[in-house]
């Protein structure tokens, strides 16, 4: 996450911010070549919600209302029966707590169109056509429905994807042979290549880490998970106040 | 695999938890301003969560998943391709685990 773009001035006062077809076109058009990645990641997701035993209906609608790839693929591996539900809520609420950051950096724009608008466009945010939409921004243009036309286009790929994978997963017997248990793993692994801004990173990642490590051996379930999420920001943010 | 009413109700729930923190930035933004603090915190949350859920299996399980986990990370950062990325690392988490049962 770039501090710069959080800091980003908002548009003039003196000019609109648009919201039209013409803007989400070209939102649209720009996030297709990312959608082919996007699609990777959904395919495999949906594989790995297979060895979960989510049905295609679940699949489905899960992608298709909840919409958020980390959080999907996060909650896969507490996906036994019977559902902890509680500890999904929270790990889900932890994972997209980032998307606050996310809409308050685009809110100078956003509050400048109509509430409707700007409240459904949102539910289509996530942190591809964030970063797209936060570049078109920085170079003066002012349409609002570039978010909106980026948001629909990895909103379809993601959940025609993970749909192609589920239906995908049904064909594959018994991964652990072929090691595609570890498939889960490198999703993740990957997407963390992505998250690494550099050395400031180092350490609340190694506390993460550490914490997690002997949280796994010592405790129960999946607490491991928020235990190391949580030590590890936070040491960040201790680190960066001294 | 039926859909149950349990699994159903969880993931109206995660949307539910999902679309309230992307509306949370921008009605935020119309009432208060963030602390500094709060923003390096959120900062660092993504990335710190998926290490601690990828730390055990990688650290604690054995040299083919700690083996993997590296040729995939330096595939990653090389390639930027998803898919080779997971092809490359479940191909050596395979590999080393044959060489381990045979050595044995």
């Amino acid at each position: 996450m770039s501090d710069d773009l959080l800091l980003a001035p908002g548009p003039p006062a003196e000019e609109p911010v648009a919201f039209d077809v013409k803007g989400g076109v070209v939102g649209a058009r720009r996030t297709v070549p990312i959608a082919l990645s996007v699609c990777a990641y959904g395919l495999v997701f949906g594989v790995l919600a297979q060895q979960a035993r989510l049905s295609l209906l679940e699949v489905f609608l899960m992608s298709g209302f909840v919409y958020a790839g980390s959080a999907q693929l996060l909650v896969l591996s507490l996906w036994s029966m019977p559902l902890p539900i509680a500890t999904i809520l929270l790990t889900t609420l932890i994972v997209n707590l980032r998307n606050l950051l996310l809409g308050a950096a685009v809110s100078p724009w956003l509050l400048r169109i109509s509430p409707f608008k700007a409240y459904s466009t949102l539910f289509f945010l996530s942190d591809e056509s964030w970063a797209l939409t936060m570049g078109e921004f920085a170079k003066g243009r002012r349409n609002a429905a570039f978010l909106l036309g980026s948001g629909l286009v990895l909103y379809v790929a993601w959940v025609g994807s993970t749909v192609a994978g589920r239906t995908l997963g049904d064909v594959v017997h018994d991964p652990a042979r072929f090691g595609l248990d570890f498939a889960f793993t490198a999703v993740f692994l990957s997407l963390l290549v992505g998250f690494w801004n550099g050395k400031s990173d180092l350490l609340p990642w190694v506390v993460a880490a550490l914490v997690a490590v002997t949280a796994a051996h010592f405790l129960p379930g999946k607490w491991y998970i928020l235990l190391g999420g949580v030590s590890g920001s936070v040491a960040g943010v201790v680190r960066h106040a001294d | 695999m039926q859909t149950s009413f349990a699994a159903l109700l969880t993931i109206l729930g995660m949307a539910l938890v999902t679309y309230v923190t992307r509306i949370s930035g921008l009605w935020l933004m119309s009432h208060v301003t963030l602390s500094t603090r709060m923003k390096t915190w959120l900062g660092y949350l993504p990335g710190t969560v998926i290490v601690a859920l990828v730390a055990p299996t990688v650290f604690s399980t054995g040299v083919a998943e700690a083996g993997a986990a590296l040729a995939t990370v330096l595939v990653m950062a090389r390639t930027r391709n998803v898919l080779l990325t997971i092809l490359v690392g479940v191909s050596v988490v395979w590999g080393l685990r044959m060489l381990q049962a045979n050595l044995r």
